[in-house]
């Protein structure tokens, strides 16, 4: 075979052969080079979550080599003049060292810390383009699953990074972190005993942190991601609804060359705005926090965002213990950290199971929805982030007192009733919303839309032409699928199946209206017919 | 199904993909001619950056500092080599996404989707694969091997388990106990200087650890435990019963430093209201009345330490804490 000549274009070339003879990989290659993807801005937000998990790899990896994960105290004689002759742990003097004394240290550190933010912030927005969209119904729902996992564990990841460098910021967020699992009923103590090898803060927690941060978590991130992505390669991507895309095709771009490119370039464009930012903009300056000691502490201690929330929570939580039979259970650190958001987590993993549950639909879907077109659950989601956003304004309660001249007690009034308030709030606005945009497309359907012309008619009555919308358009605003509420009166539904009645038939008849209840109804034939036969 | 549109005939039909419309730089040669000069510009751009990158590394002295309007001070050789690594990185993606976007093509293509369910035919052939496989072990019949299987399963996985018992110690008292006993003097932390009554005034506050034996210096697992807050008031600003105003001495009173809500230094007084604020999550103890809460979600007061004066006129504690310091936990009694 070697021998054979090789012609432009032809596949005939040794490293090739070397390749395919050992792997048969031309077959594999051969059907998905051209493999389609389609075209939309918000699909790209999974890609910036992914991304910058390989930068937080990249950079993660330069950081191990001068971090030193001891809590052996050491004397400080590094290139920060300030903080020269102070005791300090090994872990917090090499992550100065490398601030001040490797040459781009900093600019790493930087880049790290801000590729976490990012990370976070990318798969959160990427969470709620799947929840709005209905991307997570049949049958990907085992990816919506994957992604919780993922959100959960870069919580717990970026915690753990930000909590290695020993700083007294950092240490502090240890201190509660150990107070939580404490807190526990029955085995807290042991718990957190057994993770700090002994009480608080012991000689051994930050390199057993740092095994957990560089291997066991982003071992499994990268395992998940790894299946989160096949996922996606086999099921094929969701696209939008329009002319031409249906549930049996996606209709975008080939992977060779068009999204090798976008994709690829967008990995580089991504990594260059984090080192933009990490060249710029001082995040975590620890050099300035000083070394932790449990008997200290700063004003203003602030968590990074994504832990923003929980703080913010344990903070509005009533100060409820109880003391009985010799044991404590201390429900303001348990119904915050603990339960809320176990309840939160569970729902958001379960939404998808319980939503085809009440409809009844066990099809595929590959058209994504619009919001508006599923006002429930729209409105569920924004309630959600409502909630989120209350919790998390919390968190900064102090920050916002200082600047904005409230006091403290106010602005923790304020999210105590607001937490329960706003969401409910928000979730009522959202859904009109979402009928109101409903009705418009109904009306745009319908009636056209309104050109902005006045015209007189003989009689002197003023009109405004309304233009047919093209067929395009018609298309895009009526191809959706609508729900029916189950109905409850007889035993028996339309196909003569005996109707569940117990707790289970009637709660999901509740659901069922509740979720489907209200809806603007698409334009049927004979609503066009209607109104052609009116004008 | 509930499908709404069930029995109802649907409005339109979908019109099917619509026409495409090309780009200049597809019928243009100018136009594609700069597309093309657009995307070199940038990768050389790129490829130059890294030549400054490297520049600022041997270039730049380490202990150069920069003035930048709204960002502050910063290290010079850090920031050229961010802006010059960033310049690099960005110019390549930014160049690559513009040869994507302007002259590969952008004709849209259909891929055919198919069911995830596999073919009637191949479940019911898995199915036969299945049976035979399972056959062939002997699993359904022999039931003694799969319960004795089943049986050694379940044991194994508490070998790793047993493993992670010397994790750390058992938590027995330990939670309950701190360095303070019957005579510590009052040391003064930063600094170790034992405190004399006389050297708070009257809305004073001073941070204190324990005297230790035989000289030895503080840890951080001592400081978590150890310490204590003193502040001086008004003798009858304080509001207590008799036996805690026993354990003040002329105003001066103490009380261990950690949050009995998550154990933070409860580092924040406020010497007009004699209000103590844990800076983490507020809450806000009152030290007149013995540090009870009053806002916050703390659910019990700071635990108050008895002193007194000594011979020599050092404060001293009269006895260690009589209750466990820090923040609740199961095994926790009060």
């Amino acid at each position: 075979m070697s021998d054979t000549k090789s012609t432009k274009g032809s596949i005939e070339n040794g490293a090739f052969d070397f390749l395919d003879e050992r792997t048969g990989i031309a077959k594999a290659l051969k059907n998905n080079l051209r493999k389609i993807f389609p075209d939309h801005w918000s699909f790209m937000l999974g890609e910036i979550a992914l991304y910058s998990f390989i930068i937080l790899l990249l950079s993660g990896t330069f950081l191990s080599f001068f971090f030193v994960p001891s809590q052996e105290e050491v004397i400080y004689h590094g290139g920060y003049a300030p903080l020269a002759g102070l005791q300090m742990s090994q872990a917090y003097a090499s992550t100065i060292d490398m601030s001040f004394d490797v040459r781009g240290g900093l600019l790493m550190r930087q880049i790290h810390h801000w590729a976490a933010l990012i990370f976070l912030a990318a798969m959160i927005v990427h969470l709620l383009r799947i929840f709005f969209t209905g991307a997570y119904r049949k049958p990907r729902e085992f990816n919506w699953l994957i992604g919780i996992g993922l959100l959960t564990l870069g919580i717990i990841e970026g915690f753990a990074g930000y909590s290695l460098p020993d700083d007294l910021l950092s240490g502090t967020g240890l201190r509660i972190a150990e107070a939580i699992v404490q807190a526990i009923p029955l085995v807290g103590t042991y718990l957190a005993f057994f993770l700090f090898g002994g009480p608080f803060p012991g000689h051994i927690f930050i390199s057993r942190l740092y095994t957990i941060h560089v291997l066991l978590i982003p071992a499994i991130i990268l395992a998940l991601i790894t299946v989160h992505l096949m996922l996606v390669w086999f099921q094929k991507h969701t696209q939008y609804p329009g002319p031409g895309r249906t549930e049996q095709n996606v209709v975008g771009y080939p992977l060779m060359p068009v999204y090798m490119a976008k994709a690829g370039g967008f990995f580089f464009i991504v990594f260059g705005i984090t080192a933009f930012l990490g060249a710029l903009f001082s995040i975590n300056p620890i050099w300035l926090y000083g070394p932790y000691n449990p008997s200290q502490i700063s004003a203003g201690s602030q968590p990074d965002f994504y832990m923003g929330w929980l703080d913010g929570l344990v903070r509005m939580a009533p100060n409820l213990e109880t003391h009985a039979f010799g044991h404590t259970i201390s429900w303001n650190i348990l119904i915050p950290a603990l339960i809320v958001p176990g309840i939160f987590f569970t729902g958001l993993a379960l939404f998808p199971f319980l939503e085809s549950w009440v409809n009844g639909d066990k099809s595929e879907h590959h058209l994504l929805e619009r919001p508006r077109n599923a006002p429930t659950r729209t409105a569920l989601g924004v309630g959600g982030i409502a909630f989120m956003v209350v919790a998390l304004i919390n968190g900064g309660n102090d920050i916002i007192a200082t600047h904005f001249g409230f006091s403290i007690n106010q602005i923790m009034w304020f999210s105590r009733i607001g937490i329960f308030l706003v969401p409910i709030i928000s979730f009522v606005i959202t859904k009109r919303i979402c009928l109101g945009l409903a009705h418009k497309d109904r009306d745009t359907v319908l009636h056209g839309r309104e050109s902005g012309r006045l015209v007189m008619l003989p009689n002197g009555e003023y009109i405004e032409v309304h233009e047919q919308i093209s067929a395009d358009e018609k298309w895009a605003l009526t191809q959706h699928k609508q729900y029916n509420v189950i109905a409850g009166q007889t035993n028996v539904d339309s196909n003569g199946v005996q109707r569940a009645t117990g707790f289970k038939g009637r709660t999901r008849r509740a659901l069922s209206k509740w979720m489907y209840g209200e809806q603007v109804a698409k334009p049927t034939a004979t609503d066009l017919e209607i109104e052609s036969g009116e004008h | 199904m509930n499908d709404h549109s069930q029995g109802e005939i649907e409005p339109f039909s979908d019109p099917g993909l619509p026409a495409h419309v090309h780009r200049r730089a597809d019928h243009d040669p100018v136009a594609e001619k700069r597309a093309e000069r657009q995307v070199a510009t940038l990768f050389i751009i790129s490829a130059l950056s890294t030549v400054a990158f490297i520049a600022s590394f041997v270039g730049i002295k380490s202990d150069q500092y920069v003035f930048l309007p709204l960002l502050g001070t910063t290290n010079a050789q850090q920031l050229a080599l961010g802006i010059f690594f960033a310049l690099a990185l960005s110019a390549i993606g930014f160049g690559a996404v513009h040869w994507a976007k302007t002259l590969m093509p952008d004709t849209e293509q259909v891929d055919l989707r198919h069911t995830m369910r596999s073919a009637e035919v191949d479940r019911r052939e898995l199915a036969a694969t299945f049976g035979e496989g399972a056959s062939d072990s002997g699993i359904g019949r022999r039931s003694l091997i799969k319960r004795s299987l089943g049986a050694a399963l379940a044991l194994i996985t508490i070998s790793p388990l047993i493993l992670l018992r010397d994790l750390g110690p058992l938590p027995r008292k330990q939670l309950e106990h701190t360095n303070w006993q019957p005579g510590s003097r009052l040391i003064t932390d930063p600094g170790g200087i034992a405190l004399k009554a006389a050297d708070l005034q009257v809305g004073g506050v001073a941070h204190v650890l324990p005297e230790l034996p035989n000289g030895r210096h503080q840890t951080l697992d001592d400081l978590t435990r150890d310490a204590v807050l003193v502040i001086r008031l008004r003798p009858e600003d304080l509001h207590l019963n008799a036996e805690r105003t026993n354990w003040t001495h002329d105003g001066i009173i103490a009380f261990s430093k950690l949050c009995t809500h998550m154990g933070c230094a409860v580092g924040l007084y406020e010497q007009q209201t004699h209000h103590l604020l844990c800076p983490c999550h507020q809450s806000t103890f009152d030290v007149t009345t013995g540090a009870s809460v009053i806002f916050g979600p703390a659910a019990r007061p700071l635990p108050q330490l008895a002193i007194t004066v000594d011979s020599e006129g050092y404060l001293v504690a009269q006895h260690g804490f009589t209750e466990a310091v820090g923040p609740s936990f199961w095994e926790r009694s009060i």
